[in-house]
C-alpha cells in the first residue's frame, strides 16, 4: 500500500502506517487525516509534534498518561485528559495520532 | 482508518439462540505475519511448498505430545450441548462458530489421516483431504475463537475448544501461515521484554510520571520502583498497565497498596510483561521462552515473592503452568503462594486490617464485575475453590458502596468472554470483536437498567481494552470500564506519610 502526498509516494503497511519513519513529512499527516475525514488544526499538530519528539527520545509512542500530562501542561489542565484527545482523534490518540505522526502502530493488549 | 463496514447487533433482554446463517463470517481474515515475525519465533517465514505434508506431520506430532488433543478429536458425540454457548456464534449466527463446528474443521482432517475409518471409508465418517480451502477456513475460524473455554464448561466430555484452536494455530505457524498480531508481539517480548515494545527508559519515564501524579494528589511519596535489587516482591504486570487507560489506574492502585502494606517491591524491565501470547498460538517453546524471563528477573533481582498484576491469561499461565515452564521456584519464600495474584495480596492486607478505605470516593459509580475467562475457567486464586470469583469481588466490595452482579448464567464459570481475548484484540478483527461482545454487552446493559449499575470492573488488560473499544458500538461510553485496583486506588487512605525528601523531584532545580 502507499499514499500520495506532496507529489511523492510513501509506502505504508496494510494498516496504513508509514513503512519508513524517516520519510515522514507534514503533508503525510494531512493526507492521512483527509482520508479519515479530519482536518488538522493547530491542536492536532501539538499532539503530532509531541508524539514525534517523544518517539525520537524513547523509540516508542508515549503512554496515554504521559501524553495527557504533557498536553495538560502545555495547553491547560482542562485539556489534559483522554476525552480531549479522543475528541481530536476519534480512533484513539495512540493509534490514529501515531499513524498521522508516522510512528509504528503500538501493539499489545491495548 | 475506518475498518470494513458491518452492523452492530442489537442487544436483547435475554440471550436468544439465533437462527443459523451459513458463511456470515467466512470473509473474516486477519493480517498474516511477515517473514521476520515468523522467523523470530522459529517458524517458516512464508507458506512452505510442501505445506500439506508439514501440516499433517505437525498434527501427528501434536497428537503424540498432547493426549488431551487426541481425546478431544475422538470424544465428541455431537450431542449439541456446546452449540449455543459460544459468544461468537451468538453474535454472528455462523454455524462454524459453534464450538462443535469449529472443532470439526480440524476433526475432519484428523479423521482422514489418523483414524482407520477415515483412511478407508472417509465419506462414512465425514473425513476429508486437507486442501487449500481447509487451510483458509482454519485461518479464518480459528482466529474467531478467543480460547475462552465457555463451551468446555457445558460439554459432557469436557472437550476444550481452546486447546483445539491452539493446536490449529500451531499447525498454521508450522507451515508458515501465522497471525501478524500475535507473532509480532511475541517477537517484541523476546527482543525488548514486553508486548508493547516499551524500552526500559520509557518505562522508567512513565513510572516517574506516576510518582509525580500521586504526590500531587495525595502529598504522599508512593514509589513505583523499577529494577530494584533486593526488593521482596517482584510485580509482573501486563505492559498495557504502563501504557493504556484504565489499566494504568490499576497500576497506580497496586503501588498504593504496597505502600500502605509497607512491603518492598519492584517492577522489572526484563519481566515487564505478564502476558504470554505463546499460549494463544499453542507454542510451548515460545510460551516457555517468555516465561523464563520472569524466572531470570526474579533471580537477578533476588526477590522473595512474585505477584501478578491484573492480566487474565497471564494468571492462567502463572497459576497453572509457571512452575513446569520456568520452575522450580525453590529460591522464593515458601510461606507465600508462588505466584500470588494482586487481588489475593490486597485482600490479605484488607483482612489483616492494614488498609483503610473511604468507600464514598467511589460513590459516583455503581459497579459490576466481569469475570475474565482465563481467571474464571482456567485457574484458581487463594486456597479455596471458587476463590477466583470471590477474591476480586471481596476486594471490590471492600472499596465501593454500590455493587451488583450480572445475571448468574453470565458470570463465574459461565462468564461470557469480552470478545477480544485469545489473540483477537486487533483492529483487523473488529467485526468479530464487536459481534462476539454481544452476550456480555447484553448482560451489562441489563444490570445497568435493572440495578442502576454504571461501571464494569475487570482484572484483565485485554478485557479492559476490548470494552473501551466495543462499548461505544453498543451505545455506551468507553469510560465505563474500570480496573479493580483503580477502585482500590480511589478509596484507599494513605496513612503512611513520607518525609519531604522522598517527594518526586526533591532537591532538583525547578526548570519549568
Amino acid at each position: 500500500m502507499a499514499i500520495e502526498a506532496n507529489g511523492k509516494t510513501f509506502e505504508t503497511d496494510e494498516e496504513g502506517y508509514l513503512t519508513n519513519l524517516g520519510e515522514w513529512e507534514p503533508a503525510v499527516a494531512e493526507v492521512m487525516a483527509a482520508e479519515d475525514d479530519l482536518e488538522l488544526t493547530s491542536e492536532h499538530w501539538e499532539i503530532i509534534n509531541f508524539l514525534r519528539e517523544y518517539y525520537e527520545e524513547y523509540q516508542i509512542a508515549p503512554a496515554v498518561r504521559v501524553l495527557t500530562k504533557a498536553v495538560g501542561k502545555k495547553l491547560g489542565k482542562e485539556k489534559g485528559n483522554s476525552k480531549y484527545l479522543y475528541a481530536l482523534f476519534p480512533y484513539g490518540p495512540g493509534k490514529q495520532a501515531c499513524r498521522f505522526a508516522g510512528l509504528p502502530k503500538p501493539t499489545g493488549c491495548i | 482508518m475506518a475498518g470494513a463496514e458491518f452492523e452492530t447487533p442489537e442487544l436483547s433482554e435475554y440471550i436468544e439462540v439465533p437462527e443459523l446463517v451459513e458463511g456470515t463470517m467466512e470473509h473474516i481474515t486477519c493480517f498474516v505475519a511477515k517473514p521476520e515475525h515468523q522467523e523470530d519465533l522459529g517458524f517458516p517465514g512464508e507458506k512452505v511448498e510442501n505445506w500439506k505434508e508439514v501440516a499433517i506431520d505437525k498434527m501427528g506430532d501434536l497428537l503424540s505430545r498432547y493426549r488431551s488433543f487426541q481425546v478431544f478429536m475422538d470424544a465428541c458425540v455431537k450431542c449439541g450441548s456446546c452449540t449455543d454457548k459460544c459468544h461468537y456464534f451468538l453474535g454472528t449466527q455462523d454455524p462454524k462458530n459453534m464450538p462443535v463446528g469449529r472443532q470439526d474443521l480440524l476433526r475432519k482432517v484428523y479423521r482422514r489421516y489418523f483414524t482407520f475409518a477415515g483412511k478407508y471409508f472417509p465419506k462414512l465418517v465425514g473425513a476429508v483431504d486437507l486442501s487449500e480451502e481447509i487451510i483458509d477456513d482454519w485461518y479464518s475460524y480459528f482466529h474467531q475463537c478467543s480460547q475462552c473455554r465457555r463451551c468446555s464448561v457445558f460439554c459432557p466430555y469436557g472437550i476444550d475448544t481452546a486447546e483445539i484452536s491452539m493446536a490449529a494455530r500451531e499447525i498454521l505457524d508450522s507451515i508458515g501461515v501465522g497471525q501478524k498480531y500475535c507473532n509480532e508481539i511475541i517477537g517484541k517480548v523476546h527482543k525488548i521484554g514486553n508486548n508493547l515494545g516499551l524500552p526500559g527508559p520509557a518505562i522508567a519515564d512513565t513510572l516517574e510520571g506516576l510518582e509525580e501524579d500521586v504526590y500531587e494528589e495525595d502529598e504522599v511519596a508512593v514509589k513505583y520502583p523499577l529494577d530494584v535489587k533486593g526488593a521482596d516482591i517482584l510485580l509482573v504486570t501486563p505492559s498495557a498497565d504502563f501504557f493504556a487507560e484504565p489499566h494504568v489506574d490499576g497500576l497506580i492502585g497496586y503501588g498504593k497498596v504496597f505502600h500502605e502494606a509497607g512491603v518492598s517491591w519492584t517492577l522489572s524491565t526484563k519481566a515487564s510483561e505478564a502476558g504470554n501470547f505463546g499460549m494463544f498460538i499453542g507454542s510451548y517453546e515460545n510460551m516457555r521462552r517468555v516465561s523464563l524471563r520472569i524466572r531470570e528477573a526474579a533471580l537477578e533481582l533476588g526477590v522473595k515473592r512474585i505477584v501478578f498484576g491484573e492480566c487474565g491469561h497471564a494468571w492462567r499461565i502463572a497459576y497453572s503452568f509457571l512452575n513446569t515452564l520456568a520452575g522450580p521456584f525453590d529460591f522464593l519464600d515458601p510461606d507465600y503462594p508462588v505466584p500470588q495474584h494482586i487481588c489475593e495480596f490486597t485482600l490479605n492486607e484488607i483482612e489483616k486490617g492494614t488498609l483503610e478505605f473511604d468507600k464514598s470516593e467511589n460513590d459516583d459509580m455503581s459497579i459490576t464485575f466481569h469475570d475474565s475467562c482465563n481467571v474464571a475457567r482456567a485457574s484458581r486464586m487463594g486456597d479455596t475453590p471458587g476463590g477466583q470469583f470471590e477474591i476480586p469481588r471481596k476486594v471490590i466490595k471492600a472499596v465501593v458502596n454500590n455493587y451488583h452482579d450480572m445475571e448468574w448464567d453470565t458470570i463465574h464459570e459461565r462468564t461470557f468472554c469480552c470478545g477480544g481475548g485469545g489473540g483477537l484484540l486487533t483492529d483487523d478483527l473488529m467485526e468479530v470483536r464487536v459481534k462476539g461482545a454481544k452476550p456480555r454487552m447484553s448482560a451489562f446493559k441489563n444490570v445497568m437498567e435493572e440495578k442502576g449499575v454504571t461501571h464494569l470492573a475487570a482484572i484483565c488488560a485485554i478485557c479492559k481494552s476490548q470494552f473501551t473499544k466495543v462499548l461505544p458500538y453498543y451505545g455506551m461510553d468507553m469510560f465505563q470500564i474500570v480496573s479493580v485496583h483503580q477502585l482500590v486506588s480511589n478509596a484507599i487512605v494513605l496513612n503512611r506519610k513520607t518525609p519531604p525528601e522522598e517527594a518526586p523531584g526533591y532537591g532538583e532545580d525547578d526548570d519549568e
